[in-house]
């Protein structure tokens, strides 16, 4: 801050000090109040900086020094390998995060506006994964469709063929719907809670049929909690790595390149370089879903 | 103002319609109204007492307990849910959708109906024109003062052109100047449509200004349905003359043609022994100190308000009866003046 900025505000100090106090965003007005701020800051920025922006300007700077030099930057798209991986992966999320949205509105809406019996433990119960490790996930979808697996037997006894699929895409992605499930449950019971039943009643009572009221009026109102649910969604399983590792090494996703890039090739360069990427396009997702969701929300005022 | 449609004007009959929630609590009596084609009725009662549980009978939002029948013209509607019975809902909290505009609010009664854009456009049009909010018809919903959010709803109601047209409680969010204005245009747009309409509101000088006939009620139960001036004058019970308006209760002796009140007597055909008489504000005079006594009642001013229009006195009598009269506001008129009362015995209510 300017020596003159600090000198010309001290003369008004007690004054401005005072409605600084009660406006809610702070305003730097004098030495004691920059400083205070700095100190209340600095934590936060030690840690942002330890964690975040030196790694990341390392990560940045290692990609750019191996062989290929920047262009391994560009090998994400050069590379049919490595782009077919960025697709995939990509595919994957959005599918994960739109299957997911389905199911988890369907059942949160249904868990908000119904009581019975066992309904908390239901919820408890849905919510459970939440507190799952991604290896975790990945053993449960072998249970279920691996070679040994529930799905397998049933299939087996039915029509005397083993199916089997939790090592493959298939399995990662139903690992990542019930991994995701909880989160995004929650999220519209807390958004359908907040619905005010009379607008419902406001669409009946103009003659919408109940599919009507579902499209035109409880969805809308929903819609900040998919986008910002379906933004974490999204981003988590682009980082879909101890899943994945757990049901195969081959399952082609980003996560799993960067891995086999880093150890088995020992190709440093490409492997921070497909980090930074992938951190790139989950850190896109969630900035326009932030975006959308603000603009949607002033809308409903 | 563009000449308004007219409605086809559908009397409603509720039979023995009773309301017991989940869990036991009986929240309304066995009810039966009638409510004749264009009227427009209103529901008032103190908070709790029903008003709300009897209009959603009537809207189909809540259903009866068995044995309940609601008949729309020659109708029995009981057993369609609200979508199906044709009625406009008008809400306390406007209800407004807030992901569309003023015209798409208005016209979305229209769009669930199936109703092409051109006729679509055309009628919101018209609505808007009537509820004077044309100029709004692009706002978003956060963009309009209540007021205005007020007169939207109406419009999404009646855009359909609704069998009935049932309100609950649309003025009571606004400021009294705004409730006044409000009140007096829904008032002639509902003669203008000639559409029957059920008021519900706790404010019994709406109740007055808008009811062609009021139902009072009072703990799930209804205590008097007749004209606004019916229930001033002749209330069927203290409770009805103590929520409508205000009223002065007096503890008085019966006997010999003559009513005894504190010091003064009044010619009385009443029931002899013990009453207890209730007179309106209004018709208490204040006489001067050396009136004529023996009809007069000795009291002592404790408050005197000035209303502009008129002033308001409270005022204790010997035995401690407070009572609350209406008076001319050109006469001055202090606290701790003695005064004399003068009532008129063709206005005592007898219960
Ligand atoms: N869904 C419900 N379940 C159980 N009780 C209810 C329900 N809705 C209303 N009640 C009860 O029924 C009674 C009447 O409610 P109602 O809303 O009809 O009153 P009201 O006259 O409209 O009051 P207010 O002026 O406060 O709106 C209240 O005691 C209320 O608690
Ligand atoms: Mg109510």
């Amino acid at each position: 801050m300017a020596t003159g900025g600090e000198g010309s505000g001290a003369g008004a100090l007690p004054l401005r000090s005072r409605r600084g106090r009660t406006t809610p965003s702070l305003r730097l007005t004098g030495r004691r109040e920059a400083v205070l701020l700095a100190g209340m800051l600095a934590p936060a920025a030690v840690v942002f900086s330890a964690f975040f922006l030196v790694p990341l300007a390392r990560l940045f700077a290692i990609g750019g020094s191996g062989a290929a030099g920047w262009s391994a930057y560009l090998s994400v798209l050069t590379n049919p390998a490595h782009l077919s991986s960025l697709v995939s992966t990509v595919l994957l999320s959005l599918a994960v995060t739109a299957v997911t949205l389905a199911i988890a509105t369907a059942a949160g809406l249904f868990l908000e506006r119904n009581r019975f019996p066992g309904r908390s433990l239901l919820v408890a119960l849905l919510t459970f994964p939440l507190a799952f490790p991604g290896v975790v996930i990945g053993f449960m979808v072998i249970m279920l469709a691996g070679r040994q697996g529930l799905v397998g037997e049933v299939s087996r006894a039915l029509t005397g063929e083993r199916l089997v699929f939790a090592y493959s895409m298939t399995g990662l992605f139903l690992g990542y719907v019930y991994f995701s499930i909880p989160r995004v449950i929650l999220t519209v019971m807390a958004s359908a809670e907040k619905l005010d039943p009379r607008l419902e009643e406001a669409a009946r009572s103009l003659g919408a049929r109940p599919w009507q009221v579902m499209a035109h009026v409880v969805l809308p109102a929903l819609k900040p909690a998919f986008l910002s649910a379906g933004a974490i969604c999204f981003a988590t399983a682009m980082g879909a790595f101890g899943t994945a590792f757990t049901l195969a090494t081959r399952i082609e996703v980003l996560p799993m390149t960067i891995y086999t890039e880093f150890t088995l090739q020992a190709n440093i360069a490409t492997a921070a370089a497909l980090s930074f990427v992938l951190g790139l396009v989950t850190w896109v997702a969630l900035a326009l879903a932030r975006n959308f969701a603000g603009s949607s929300v002033a809308a409903a005022g | 103002m563009t000449q308004p449609f007219h409605l086809e004007p559908v009397p409603i009959r509720m039979i023995r319609c009773a309301k017991t929630f989940d869990g036991g609590v009986r929240v309304l009596d066995p009810v039966d109204l009638e409510i004749g084609g264009g009227e427009t009725l209103v529901l008032l009662g103190p908070s709790g007492c029903g008003k709300t549980t009897l209009l959603r009978l009537i809207a189909g939002l809540e259903w009866p307990d068995a044995g309940g029948r609601v008949v729309f013209g020659g109708e029995d509607v009981t057993a369609l849910p609200i979508e199906r019975r044709n009625v406009g809902m008008v809400f306390q909290s406007y209800a407004l959708f807030p992901n569309m505009t003023v015209a798409e609010n208005v016209g979305y009664g229209l769009r669930v109906r199936g109703i092409e854009r051109l006729e679509r456009a055309r009628r919101v049009g018209e609505m808007l024109e009537m509820t004077h909010i044309a100029p709004l018809a692009d706002r978003r919903i956060d963009q309009l003062s209540g007021g205005q959010r007020q007169r939207v709803a109406l419009a999404r109601a009646l855009v359909v052109r609704p069998r009935v047209l049932l309100l609950d409680e649309p003025l009571t969010a606004l400021d009294a100047k705004l409730r006044d204005t409000l009140r007096l245009e829904i008032d002639r747009l509902l003669q203008d449509l000639g559409i029957t309409a059920v008021y519900v509101t706790h404010d019994q000088a709406e109740a007055m200004a808008l009811g062609d006939r009021i139902v009072v009620m009072s703990k799930g139960r209804i205590e008097q349905i007749g004209t606004p001036r019916e229930i001033y004058r002749n209330p069927a019970s203290p409770f009805v003359a103590g929520f409508v308006g205000t009223m002065n209760r007096l503890p008085a002796e019966g006997g010999g043609g003559l009513l005894r009140i504190g010091g003064a007597t009044l010619p009385w055909s009443g029931p002899m022994g013990p009453v207890e008489v209730m007179v309106r504000p209004e018709d208490l005079t204040v006489e001067p100190e050396a009136g004529a006594e023996g009809y007069t009642l000795p009291a002592r001013i404790s408050a005197a308000v000035f209303l502009g229009d008129r002033t308001r006195l409270v005022a204790e009598t010997s035995d401690g009866t407070e009572l609350t009269i209406d008076t001319d506001p050109h006469r001055p008129f202090a606290r701790g003046d003695q005064i004399r009362l003068r009532i008129d015995p063709s206005r005592i209510l007898s219960p």
